[in-house]
């Protein structure tokens, strides 16, 4: 040991070597600080501070001195508001998630061999998401699905000799027409976008082994592709999944009026802001308590999903390795 | 013999159905398309036509007097609401690119074990993101007193662990030898990076600055909550007259056309880094 650094005389190399390894944890640090002191401010500090509110008689007061214990959850589980808002997100994810991954798994397919028209139906899909919810729910609210006689759905249906629906009005469930073909609308385009990107990234000899194995359309579809696609599907899944948790502007602004919510229809993220800030109560203790629920439910939701998942990354892994190879390298530097 | 007849028949009904194929994503396409027109038709309607019983396809008034009078209108105040969305929109753009740039960077390039632990808590952030805390976040701002202000607007809402993410998956990739004759030549990460990483990421990063701008343009939940009369966005503005009573529709719909101008031309214009950023690292 003591030989070989005597034998590469310069001790400069050494201190590089030395001042390079600690330096590069100072890097680190200054190149990852700003963001992770950040995220700790804003993201992680703040759900631990709502989870010690939760506990408080907090209304309309960020110092509360109350302490109540579990009365806050204990009053937000009991509430069939709150109770009626997770049926809602189940109602909603029901619909959404497989409709949204269908849907954008068919265009994706689709759009494989489509040739010059590919590039025209690729933006079409995709350039809703660059509109927001609010200017979406103005359409759907106002020129689509409006109660009234000039609504365009409305329209068409007294054509074919139908009488006009009261889309939003909470009679019935017509609603849930206009919250599922917006959200759909607004995001297709991009999950088609992410199983395209999964599409491409399957070897094309597979397909030319099913191919000569004389596997149909179906069977390819069944046996190559979708198995190909597990990893890429799952992750959409879980975001739908998770985006569906969050859904609050399109609600909002399809249902709401001049500052007051409807009792139905009202999903989690809606019915926390009405009890903790948006509405009458501001009460922030059941805000927190609510906070946590959900904080909670979605880390359930990400622990199952990293259930099913890694067994497959592991296998994916196997292949090729090229953060071990990096560690590897640092080894022998240092 | 058989085997190339079944082929020759595929063959022919492939086509057919590639014909059938072509027509369904045509209309599709047009569905899709739909309502951009639906906002253009209504922006240039006159009042007594949006309500009139016949639903009328072509626009009765394109007039562009009507923007004049949107931008004119007290009440609605559009002017400044795009200035307030601009300056929201950009400056939370501009510094979410930059801080997570350099943490995508330090994470890719220098894995050690806190490296890991950060990765841990940005992937983990990833799944409960700002809508689901907006409830304590709300809390942290108004205790520092930033409601109504830009400040408020911006920061709690700069710290994406989704662009940071993209950025490291990026940037694993980017050649080491680039960087390695760039340290040869005595120049140090912090150089490195703005000299050599920076210029040759312009892909990824155009991907993340539309993803940023659009979400920030267009977000809602957390301006509902922050944003007063100082700071009041186009989203809000829009949200807030079309929940009122009393509506002039025309008007809304020509603020509705204003508001989503900028994101459809950002769009437009970075679609195809958009698509490669998110074919090559948006999901591993």
């Amino acid at each position: 040991m003591s030989s070989s650094t005597l034998s590469k005389p310069p001790p400069r190399s050494f201190w590089q070597r030395v001042r390079g390894r600690q330096g590069r944890n100072l890097w680190f640090a200054l190149f990852v600080a700003p963001f992770l002191i950040g995220l700790l401010i804003f993201v992680c500090i703040p759900i631990i501070w709502s989870a010690y509110l939760s506990f408080f008689d907090a209304r309309a007061t960020l110092s509360p001195t109350t302490f109540v214990g579990f009365a806050n959850y204990q009053n937000l589980l009991t509430d069939p508001l709150f109770r009626k808002s997770m049926l809602v997100f189940i109602v909603f994810a029901v619909f959404i998630v497989p409709l949204t991954y269908v849907c954008s798994l068919a265009l994706a397919l689709a759009l494989n061999n489509v040739g010059t028209l590919r590039a025209f139906f690729r933006s079409s899909f995709f350039i809703p998401t660059a509109c927001s919810y609010v200017v979406a729910a103005m359409v759907w609210r106002l020129s689509f699905f409006n109660g009234a006689r000039f609504g365009l759905v409305n329209s068409l249906l007294r054509k074919v000799g139908g009488s006009n629906i009261d889309w939003l009005s909470g009679v019935g469930y017509w609603y849930w027409i206009a919250l599922v073909s917006l959200r759909l609308w607004l995001q297709v385009g991009y999950y088609m976008i992410l199983l395209i990107a999964g599409l491409n990234r399957i070897p094309t000899d597979t397909y030319e082994a099913a191919a000569i194995d004389g596997a149909g359309r179906w069977a390819t579809l069944r046996h190559v592709t979708l198995p190909q696609l597990r990893a890429v599907s799952a992750a959409v899944l879980m975001l739908l999944l998770i985006g569906a948790f969050q859904a609050f502007d399109e609600f909002y602004n399809l249902l709401s009026s001049s500052g007051t919510y409807p009792p139905y229809a009202r999903p989690p993220l809606v019915h926390l802001y009405l009890i903790s800030v948006g509405g009458a109560d501001q009460d922030l203790g059941m805000g927190g308590a609510g906070t946590v629920i959900v904080t909670g439910i979605i880390v359930l939701f990400g622990l199952a999903q990293n259930w099913l998942v890694t067994g497959q990354e592991r296998r994916e892994k196997k292949a090729i390795t090229p953060t071990a190879q990096d560690r590897r390298e640092e080894v022998s530097h240092g | 013999m058989a085997e190339e007849r079944s082929h020759m028949v595929t063959g022919r009904s492939g086509r057919f159905l590639h014909g059938l194929k072509i027509v369904v994503l045509f209309i599709l396409a047009l569905l899709f398309l739909l309502p951009f027109y639906v906002i253009f038709r209504n922006a240039f309607t006159s009042s007594e036509a949006f309500v009139a019983a016949e639903w009328t396809w072509l626009p009765d008034n394109l007039d562009f007097s009507v923007l004049r009078d949107l931008f004119s209108d007290t009440d609605l105040n559009l002017p400044a609401a795009m200035l307030h969305s601009a300056i929201q929109a950009v400056g939370q753009t501009l510094l979410t690119v930059l801080v997570s740039f350099m943490a995508g960077y330090g994470l890719a390039r220098f894995p050690n074990k806190a490296a890991t632990v950060v990765l841990r808590l940005t992937v983990l952030t990833l799944m409960v993101p700002t809508a689901v805390t907006f409830v304590p976040s709300f809390i942290m701002t108004t205790r520092f007193g930033w409601i109504d202000s830009y400040r408020g607007l911006i920061i709690p809402m700069m710290f994406s662990a989704f662009a940071t993410y993209m950025f490291r998956q990026s940037l694993l990739e980017f050649p080491h030898e680039l960087e390695e004759a760039a340290n040869l030549d005595g120049a140090n990460p912090w150089t490195t990076m703005w000299r050599i990483v920076v210029p040759n990421s312009k892909g990824i990063i155009a991907a993340v600055t539309t993803i940023t701008f659009i979400g920030a343009w267009n977000s809602f939940l957390w301006p509902l909550l922050v944003a007063r009369d100082n700071t009041m966005t186009i989203q809000l503005t829009l949200s807030r007259f079309m929940t009122s009573q009393g509506v002039n529709y025309p008007k809304l719909f020509a603020g509705a056309l204003v508001a989503i101008v900028p994101v459809v031309i950002v769009f437009l214009v970075l679609q195809r880094y958009l698509v490669q950023g998110l074919e090559t690292s948006g999901m591993d």
